[in-house]
């Protein structure tokens, strides 16, 4: 379970996240939903310990995640637990596609020999529907939905517990967000996993979730089951799920 | 007031960069005694920073040492001591022109191509995916580098004071009427292992500055591209500055009369 108590975080004097408080349970898939810099990522980014909380507490299992110290063997335990998927895929430009989807496995405590790792680059590729063959390319010669594939592939290569991802289907067709949607679906499921999903995309939403949170103003404005999300009974949820331009939520013209 | 506040604040600045960069730098070094560590990344970063750097130092170095000789021979005929050419050559070239032009040449190429991948990887998230996938990034991405430079540079050092000595004999042998054998003896004979000492230790110091500062821009560049450009813009004129005062710092240290 992961749980955020009374959140916060300012970059300068912008306070972005003003006591978010949020429960994720054991292998459920929560979405978290909320226009364009309402804090959605640097919540996830908290929890990873990417970015460092101002005040509250972030606990996974109970662990309080801000205690641990960077580049110590518990902090490396807690992060091989989770798993990954950047909104820009943030593949390693350096690396062959099978390399960035086995890189925890190539070298630390997860390390496998590298034929292993190669075949299981290969079965996780396959995974995300992706041939053999693009194995050996690189990054940059991907295209846009390939590389979130490669993404999707290494944030599951080591079957962590906890998946994060950050905009899933930003940036790509409506075909191939579908596509990912429901791969992110069938790998949450298949895996058993306890996935976080940031996104504005209300197919996604309706695709990947079993709850969804909605921030706005730094805070949790409403969570629920996505079954509810049509009667939130929440002006900010109705709003954001319809993509009106009137209500509570301000827009700039 | 506002004068002396502004010098104030400038001061602090700079004992507060001061201080980054030193803490950035024995975080660097303390991650040598620390596993994990990456010999894969540190190999390919030899064959980055010294194989490949070796055009570049080779073409530098004959030119100056060529332009050296001309320059030796025209100012010592103006009281009769042309014949100290090849000495001069010698000394010049790997005292302070063979270190300090690779030092530079390595400011260039490595510097900024270090601070740009960097300081791109952060503003992809590639860092923080590094993280995310327990691969501490001064381990896997900053040490490397440094621990490459610092070992590579006294051998491209080394190389570029024999072509330097070489571009000067050539002019000297074919252009300035030097008999070969003479030249070369003369070369030998003048060079002391304390030449040579400082040298390689420069190149190693001047190594592990470009290195570092490639490194430390780039993990704290900016957003976006101007960020990026920003990072490299930095590290170059960082690294340039600080070989230089290092080079001062390091003749003043071995030759000091």
């Amino acid at each position: 379970m992961i749980e955020l108590n009374d959140v916060h975080k300012a970059f300068g004097q912008n306070q972005v996240l003003r006591g978010v408080n949020l429960v994720v349970s054991k292998g459920e898939s929560m979405v978290i939903i909320g226009g364009s810099g309402t804090g959605k990522s640097v919540a996830v980014k908290c929890v990873l310990g990417l970015i460092s909380a101002d005040k509250g507490q972030v606990t996974v299992e109970g662990e309080d995640v801000t205690r641990l110290k960077q580049g110590s063997a518990e902090r490396d335990a807690f992060l091989a637990r989770f798993g990954m998927l950047f909104q820009g895929g943030a593949l390693f430009d350096s690396l062959p596609v099978w390399q960035n989807v086995t890189f925890r496995l190539l070298r630390g405590s997860l390390k496998r020999p590298w034929d292993e790792a190669r075949g299981i680059a290969t079965e996780k590729l396959r995974r995300v529907g992706l041939t053999p063959d693009v194995a050996d390319l690189y990054p940059a010669e991907l295209s846009g939905g390939m590389q979130k594939r490669v993404g999707l592939a290494r944030a599951i290569a080591a079957e962590p517990e906890i998946i994060f991802f950050d905009e899933p289907t930003t940036g790509l067709d409506p075909i191939m967000a579908g596509v990912i949607n429901d791969l992110i679906r069938e790998i949450v499921v298949e895996m058993g996993a306890t996935a976080v999903t940031i996104t504005h995309d209300m197919t996604s939403v309706r695709a990947i979730a079993d709850k969804v949170a909605m921030l706005h103003g730094g805070k949790i404005r409403w969570t629920g089951p996505v079954t509810n999300l049509d009667d939130s009974g929440d002006p900010y949820v109705e709003q954001f799920i319809t993509g009106s331009a009137e209500g509570p939520i301000e827009t700039v013209r | 007031m506002n004068f002396l506040a502004a010098i104030g604040a400038a001061v602090l600045g700079l004992l507060a960069a001061i201080g980054r960069v030193t803490h950035f730098a024995v975080e660097t070094i303390s991650h040598l005694a620390r596993p994990p560590w990456y010999p894969r990344e540190f190999g390919s970063q030899i064959l980055h920073i010294g194989y490949f750097s070796l055009p570049v130092v080779g073409l530098t170095t004959i030119f100056t040492g060529g332009a050296l000789a001309l320059q030796i021979f025209a100012g010592g005929s103006r009281f009769s001591a042309e014949a100290v050419v090849p000495q001069i050559v010698a000394i010049g070239m790997v005292r302070e022109l063979g270190p300090v032009l690779v030092g530079l040449m390595i400011a260039a190429r490595v510097t900024s191509s270090v601070a740009a991948e960097i300081a791109t990887m952060k503003v992809t998230e590639q860092i923080d995916a590094l993280v995310t996938l327990s691969t501490n990034p001064m381990k896997y991405l900053t040490l490397p580098r440094v621990l490459a430079a610092t070992l590579v540079m006294p051998a491209l050092v080394a190389v570029g004071d024999v072509i330097g000595i070489m571009g000067g004999y050539l002019v000297g042998v074919n252009r300035l009427g030097f008999n070969a054998a003479t030249y070369i003896k003369n070369t030998v004979d003048f060079l002391e292992p304390l030449d040579i000492v400082s040298s390689l230790t420069k190149g190693a110091v001047f190594g592990f500055i470009a290195a570092l500062m490639g490194c430390y821009f780039g993990m704290r560049s900016g957003r976006g591209a101007q960020g990026v450009g920003r990072a490299t813009k930095g590290s170059v004129v960082a690294a340039s500055v600080l070989i230089l005062a290092a080079n001062f710092i390091l003749t003043e240290l071995f030759f000091a009369v």
